[in-house]
């Protein structure tokens, strides 16, 4: 088996157009969640996002592109672009063709789906751009990295809602540690933040309309958030040989599903998506330094997730330290996962530990290290990161220090 | 003759817990009748519908909600009051 190592990283989400920016805001425990500025605002009762603003895709692609390219293929191009430059790595030749790439997208082209239906349904048009179903499917930011980087090997995406980007870089990581893959670009991205988009999360009346506070006794809900995170899982040593920096180790992964229900998460699934990720990366549970939850926000999610690391982890679950970022960048869904990545690998690499924002009241039945409001600096060797999908589909990284 | 508050928050009740609404009694609880969390926001969904109203509930935290749901004469209360408020 191969050890797999982290040696680029891109992302866009709502605090920053990438890296260095998303990670300076995870310092300052800023929160990129606003009033949101889309189209028929006024008719949603959820009316705040985690949005991408001041994004102008003129300046990084063609008119001829946009045309093809959904805003969350977009976002996938822009993050994938920071992680190859990053990586140093050039897939023109033979190394193309042992590389793919894997990404996690739940909804895939949501944007063009709502454009679209609009002018069929609501302006009454009988003709739609001849691009909307390549531009639409799921798999067109995995199928437009592959073209603009040159990788010939496996691609697709993967949906499971929002536990997709973990699910995604889970089999990044094991086709490059089996060794059918040298290297491969992976994460995911969401764009869902459109009038349609928006309209179908208010039905189930989990969303907060005021700010996103996981783990506070006062949270009452989930805030949507939108961009993407990519990057560069590479055989390591490959990385090494070429002389790469490695950012963080990618040592675990576990997959387990529910198979309970389709909304209420289950503690034993977590927990045994947590435990599967430990023995995967023969780490024992007292290693872990820190946990980035999948902490949405809401009261069942919440609960669950501590009360399984508390399974889990036993004693040991007082001492590690638990926070959401969620809390800062919104829930981006299918690209949730990639983005918070980049906590994981923040406090392995820099030894910062970003914090939980918006937390206001201890809750006995969160009663975990959930770092609030101030990030806090502390060296950690070993990190999980936390995906459990509506499904019941429950998807844990561990990573290690380089 | 039009149907009551009551008979239609009875029926859309009913309609969720597979039940005759003649099984439906004002204390009732949601829970005594099998309604889960997906029906009780199926059966707002369905309240909301059929009055032309919005129901101020959260998922979240439903006892924080300022619309009562410990049993289903809480419900026809909170509905009615509702109602009674819709503009003209």
């Amino acid at each position: 088996m191969n050890r797999v190592a982290i040696t680029g990283a891109g992302t866009i989400n709502a605090l920053a157009h990438d890296v260095p920016g998303t990670l300076e805001a995870f310092r300052e425990g800023r929160c990129g969640i606003t009033e949101l500025d889309i189209r028929d605002k006024d008719r949603l009762s959820i009316q705040i996002g985690g949005q991408v603003h001041n994004w102008d895709a003129e300046v990084h692609f063609n008119r001829q592109q946009i045309v093809l390219y959904d805003k969350f293929t977009q976002f996938t191009l822009l993050a994938a672009r920071e992680a190859v430059a990053q990586s140093g790595l050039n897939f023109d030749g033979h190394l193309g063709y042992e590389s793919g790439v894997v990404l996690g997208t739940a909804g895939g082209g949501v944007n063009t789906w709502d454009d679209n239906y609009r002018a069929v349904y609501e302006e009454g048009k009988n003709r739609v751009h001849p691009f909307v179903v390549p531009k639409l499917m799921n798999n067109a930011a995995a199928s437009h990295l592959s073209m603009e980087f040159n990788l010939k090997g496996p691609a697709f995406s993967v949906a499971t809602a929002c536990a997709s980007s973990n699910h995604a870089m889970g089999l990044a990581f094991q086709m490059v540690r089996s060794g059918s893959a040298k290297a491969m670009l992976t994460g995911g991205s969401e764009s869902m933040l459109c009038f349609g988009g928006i309209k179908a999360w208010e039905g189930l009346r989990v969303m907060s309309k005021d700010a996103c506070r996981p783990f506070s006794l006062n949270r009452n809900g989930m805030v949507q958030g939108e961009g993407a995170a990519v990057f560069v899982f590479e055989d390591y040593d490959h990385a090494r040989a070429r002389g790469a920096e490695i950012m963080a180790e990618v040592a675990g992964f576990a997959m387990t599903s529910d198979a309970s229900d389709i909304v209420m998460p289950s503690k034993q699934g977590a927990a045994r998506a947590i435990a599967g990720a430990l023995r995967d990366a023969r780490i024992s549970g007292n290693q872990v330094g820190y946990i980035n939850a999948h902490g949405t926000g809401t009261a069942a999610n919440d609960k669950t997730e501590c009360a399984a690391v508390a399974d889990v982890f036993g004693q040991h679950a007082d001492r590690l330290m638990i926070s959401s970022t969620k809390s800062m960048h919104g829930h981006l869904i299918g690209g949730t996962g990639a983005v918070e990545l980049l906590a994981c690998i923040m406090a392995l690499r820099d030894g910062v530990i970003a914090p939980t924002i918006g937390y206001e009241e201890p809750d006995p039945e969160c009663a975990l290290d959930v770092v609030p409001n101030t990030a806090r600096e502390a060296q950690v060797d070993v990190v999980l990161s936390n995906a459990f999908a509506f499904g019941g589909l429950n998807a844990v990284l561990a990573l290690r220090r380089a | 003759m039009a149907q009551t508050v009551k008979d239609q928050v009875v029926a859309i009740i009913a309609e969720q817990a597979l039940l005759d609404p003649a099984d439906v009694t004002l204390d009732s609880t949601l829970e005594s009748l099998g309604i889960d969390s997906l029906g009780l926001v199926e059966s707002i969904f369905a309240i909301e519908e059929a009055f032309d109203i919005s129901v101020p509930f959260n998922a979240n935290d439903p006892s924080e909600s300022d619309f009562d749901i410990s049993t289903v004469a809480s419900i026809i209360a909170a509905v009615e009051a509702l109602v009674a408020a819709r503009p003209a």
